[in-house]
């Protein structure tokens, strides 16, 4: 058990790309916790995706042992956090278990908006920020200009911000003394009752469920029969231990200290991520506060390329959801696309990295349906529905009213695109909160419908602003729209997997724009095929794929008949992709082409 | 009379010859036909393999009216006359005559060739079919043709002279064709014609030198838009010019049809003698298809040793018959007679078909549905393919 004044507990909070990963790499090599050979490029991140993608999806900890100048040797139990908007959760719960953290910024591109938003969730937790500005090698590196706009933007005083250079390893040393001497030791009682934070849980394949605690008061050991205070099941602790970043089993956890147990859990959804776990027989009155629990906001439909996969696909779901129980799934039906499944993420990323790794990780391709929130509808009868799928829409005469999610977003962006940007904003029904300038950036402060921005916001910002823009958001409550259901025909029959809400403004020009690109994607066939939008009965947008022109074997003779016959036969087996509306055959690629190109 | 006994009995009759002569000089890049290039053939041991196969089969049919025999090809015009004089002259002595027989002979026009023709003619060929192919110098070339404009117009002036009939082919829809061109090509064409022509839409075939060109993105051929406008234009011209089509591709003034290939269209019975040919008979009531090996030199050491070299032979189940029955019936502008059609797949083709399926069609102006009958209309047959697929699905 280590003394209190001897551990600091701490989170780096950054932006893609501005070196988190790479500072925490030098941070370890510095403390001894692996040889150079041991240690390979970016330990933390060890998802490959998470690699791939430069981001961190899932909390990761690591206890360095760092001799001090003042000659004490201090434990610092880094907290890894995830960078993104879509695991704010999970930054928050990183940070309830830490006294400080280091909000690191890239001295030539300066403060992002994801990085604004995870200061503010640090603020918040009352934590100990310590500003470093990471880059200063490069010869782009302005640091004074950034520190300035650390000062202004976030309202934190800059001008002790320790100087560095991650990749080169200078001023590293700077960032480790800084822990220590700036940062508060973390407080409790070694003789009161357990109580630990559950931080973070996950199956290990060795170990069975893995959770990830702070110890708070008290303390835990091996064999100890500890509580779970929100279910109130008891479990029996059987390694106690911490990573440096190697997994290192110790005899037990004390005030202040952060680690990990295994205690014969069944599955991550048994793990409360935010509970508080006290001693069996001598707990505590009260848990700590927990976290709010997250909840999916975006919605998507997934379903195997090939119907054969279906199984494959559920297995696959069911092994990421061991770890991530923070998207949900089930069963689904679609009479364009087959069977499927709903799925529930807790953003765009969230579903983005989901979908990448059932195709990644378990080889299954997939087809998505468009993402879609979560829509309250109040029905003439007084109930509430909560919709999750489009295709639930209920009658139109049974609705008095329908509510969607808001959304408040931070956008950062150079001010030559700021035009744009704004320009965006209102054509997706924004309404400005605030608009700031600091040193040629600007910040623009919006509040916008959630469904608006899960079409294409996210790429079409990138696109007009050439990649610069970044772009936060938190949710911001429900409000009233004027929202209706857009169904896509064919032949008069709907196609179920194409329907969408969207305001009504917009409906027509979303309409006739799918119908558009359905026109491109549908071929040709014997008979004339009718593309319509169409709100409830009426309809606002209409194509017609014309009849093919010619479609003939040119030669046909006695030597030919059993080829041209055979051929016949096969493009009979390849129609099995297809679906029937009315006397026309459509295959099931045009649709997924059509959701496809939504993305863009 | 039964079912079956009206289809023991039925078309017994009438049978038609067709002989593969799989040799040619060089191979063109669209040809996906079974052609081979050979140094030096046994043209002794080739006639006497090929009369060999043609007895073989002549035992399983025995006594029936022979109404046609077509050299087919390769180029059968580089066979010796000598060997089509044996095949001729012992085919007369197997079956029974028909006093109006018809036998064409492919050839290609070149001048080599061109001297074999009086030898065809005193052979019994009575009828020529030259792979003509196109009446532009560059064109030809770019099909792998290695006759010239000239040397054409040579042979169909030597055809003429020579025999009673004649036809010939051109190809269209070629690379880089517009349909203007096509026209005017069409034009000098009907000036040389007498009585028949096949025109063909350039087809890209997997396995061709052609199919890989594409697949390259080097050979761009008129997109699906100018295809149909030269298919309809095509048929308009013709049609004016007194040779409407009779068939998709081909076109005659009326009376002067190919009976050989009309005994395909009609899925009457004939016999496929030489490498890789395919024929249909009939026999105990039940319709056979039948294949040669296609490799010449596995072929002849078959024929020669075993008297054939049959590769399949297989009773054809009855979805199988619709399907060619109706693949092959509707490519022809006088379509499909009921009476024929009932008598040889044993249901009435309102019986057979979705009368949702035959509605869609004929609303579509695809189909022309009679009581006698049912044939593709004009805009149908351009899309004949699809128009199988529609009813076989049905």
């Amino acid at each position: 058990m280590t003394d209190l004044s001897h551990i600091r507990n701490f989170s780096i909070i950054a932006h893609i790309d501005h070196g988190k990963s790479t500072l925490a790499d030098r941070m370890i090599q510095l403390c001894g916790g692996l040889t150079d050979r041991e240690m390979h490029e970016q330990v933390l991140d060890n998802m490959e995706l998470e690699r791939e993608r430069g981001i961190t999806i899932k909390a990761q900890t690591v206890r360095l042992v760092y001799t001090a100048k003042d000659g004490e040797t201090y434990h610092l139990n880094l907290m890894d956090t995830p960078g993104h908007v879509d695991f704010s959760y999970e930054v928050s719960r990183s940070l309830a278990a830490c006294e400080g953290a280091l909000l690191v910024v890239d001295a030539s591109q300066g403060v992002e908006a994801q990085t604004l938003a995870n200061a503010y969730l640090a603020i918040d937790a009352d934590l100990e920020l310590v500003p470093v500005l990471n880059k200063i090698d490069l010869p782009a590196a302005e640091p004074e200009r950034i520190r300035q706009q650390i000062e202004d933007v976030i309202g934190l005083d800059a001008a002790d911000a320790v100087m560095m250079s991650a990749k080169t390893g200078l001023g590293v040393d700077e960032v480790l003394e800084s822990i220590v001497t700036r940062m508060p030791p973390p407080e409790g009682e070694a003789d009161s009752e357990l109580q630990a934070l559950l931080v973070d849980s996950w199956y290990d394949p060795y170990l069975g469920v893995v959770a990830l605690v702070r110890v708070k008061h008290g303390q835990l050991k091996k064999g100890q029969k500890i509580r779970m205070m929100s279910t109130g099941i008891a479990y029996s602790v059987d390694r106690v231990g911490v990573f440096t970043p190697a997994r290192t089993e110790i005899p037990e956890l004390g005030p202040g200290e952060i680690g990990f147990i295994t205690a014969q859990i069944k599955t991550v959804a048994d793990c409360n991520v935010g509970d508080t776990i006290t001693d069996d027989r001598k707990p505590a009155a009260e848990p700590l506060p927990g976290f709010k629990p997250s909840v999916p906001v975006v919605f998507s439909s997934l379903f195997p390329a090939d119907t054969a996969e279906y199984e494959d696909l559920r297995e696959a779901l069911g092994r990421l959801h061991l770890n991530d129980a923070s998207f949900e799934f089930e069963a689904e039906s679609s009479a364009a696309l087959g069977m499927g499944f709903r799925c529930g993420f807790l953003g765009l990323l969230h579903m983005e990295i989901i979908q990448q790794r059932l195709e990644r990780e378990f080889d299954l391709e997939i087809i998505a349906t468009a993402p879609s929130v979560v829509y309250h509808i109040a029905l003439t009868d007084g109930e509430e529905l909560v919709l999750h799928n489009p295709s639930d829409y209920p009658d139109v005469t049974r609705i008095e009213s329908i509510d969607e999610p808001w959304i408040k977003a931070s956008i950062m962006v150079p001010d030559e695109y700021l035009g744009s940007v704004l320009q965006l904003c209102t054509e997706r029904r924004g309404e400005q909160v605030e608009l700031t300038y600091v040193g040629g950036r600007a910040m623009a402060v919006y509040k916008l419908p959630l469904n608006e921005v899960v079409f294409d916001f996210y790429d079409r910002l990138k696109s007009i602003s050439r990649g610069y823009a970044s772009f936060d958001y938190e949710l911001d409550g429900y409000r009233e729209g004027n929202l209706v259901k857009v169904d896509i025909l064919v032949n008069s029959e709907i196609v179920d997997a194409l329907s969408m809400v969207v305001h009504r403004e917009q409906a027509e020009g979303r309409g006739r724009h799918l119908c558009e690109r359905l026109k491109d994607l549908v071929p040709r066939q014997l008979f004339k095929v009718a593309l319509q939008a169409a709100i409830g009965g009426k309809v606002i947008a209409r194509e017609t794929v014309g009849a093919m022109r010619k479609d003939v074997t040119s030669k046909c003779y006695g030597g030919d008949i059993t080829r041209k016959r055979k051929l016949l036969e096969k493009q009979k087996k390849g129609k099995k992709k297809m679906r029937q509306y009315g006397n026309v055959e459509i295959p099931q690629s045009a649709f997924i082409q059509a959701l496809r190109m939504g993305d863009e | 009379m039964t079912e079956n006994d009206r289809r023991m009995n039925d078309p017994g009759g009438d049978i038609a010859l067709y002989v593969h002569w799989p040799f040619c000089l060089s191979l063109c890049p669209y040809c996906d036909f079974n052609s081979h290039v050979r140094e030096t053939i046994d043209q002794g041991a080739w006639r006497d393999g090929l009369l060999r196969e043609l007895e073989h089969y002549a035992a399983r049919v025995p006594g029936r009216r022979l109404t046609s025999i077509f050299f087919g090809g390769g180029t059968p015009s580089l066979m010796p006359p000598e060997t089509a004089r044996a095949v001729i002259a012992r085919a007369r002595e197997l079956f029974v005559p028909d006093p109006e027989i018809e036998i064409t002979l492919e050839a290609n026009p070149t001048s080599v060739e061109q001297s074999a023709l009086v030898g065809f003619a005193e052979a019994g060929v009575n009828r020529l079919s030259l792979g003509v192919q196109a009446l532009d110098d560059a064109a030809l070339s770019a099909l792998g043709r290695t006759h010239a404009v000239s040397e054409a117009r040579a042979a169909i002036a030597a055809a003429a002279d020579i025999f009673e009939r004649f036809s010939f082919d051109l190809i269209y829809a070629r690379p880089g064709q517009t349909p203007d061109a096509w026209m005017r090509e069409l034009d000098g064409a009907l000036a040389l014609t007498r009585g028949h022509l096949s025109v063909y839409q350039l087809t890209i075939e997997a396995g061709t030198p052609f199919f890989l060109a594409q697949a390259r993105g080097d050979l761009q051929l008129p997109d699906e838009a100018d295809g149909a406008t030269m298919f309809e234009q095509t048929q308009d011209a013709l049609a004016a010019a007194g040779l409407p089509a009779y068939e998709i591709s081909n076109h005659a003034v009326p009376g002067q049809e190919s009976r050989h290939n009309l005994t395909y269209w009609h899925y009457r019975d004939y016999l496929g003698v030489g490498p890789g040919a395919h024929g249909r008979i009939t026999l105990d009531g039940e319709i056979r298809a039948t294949r040669q090996h296609r490799a010449p030199e596995v072929w002849l050491k078959r024929a020669l040793e075993h008297g054939h070299a049959t590769q399949d032979d297989a009773v054809l189940p009855y979805e199988t018959l619709t399907a060619e029955l109706i693949m092959m019936g509707l490519r022809l502008t006088e379509g499909i007679d009921a009476g024929e059609f009932t008598r040889r797949i044993g249901k009435r083709p309102g019986d057979v078909f979705a009368p949702s399926t035959i509605e869609a069609l004929v609303d579509a102006g695809y189909l022309d549905w009679r009581d006698d009958g049912f044939a593709a209309t004009p805009a149908g047959r351009q899309r004949l393919n699809a128009v199988v697929d529609a009813l076989l699905n049905s």
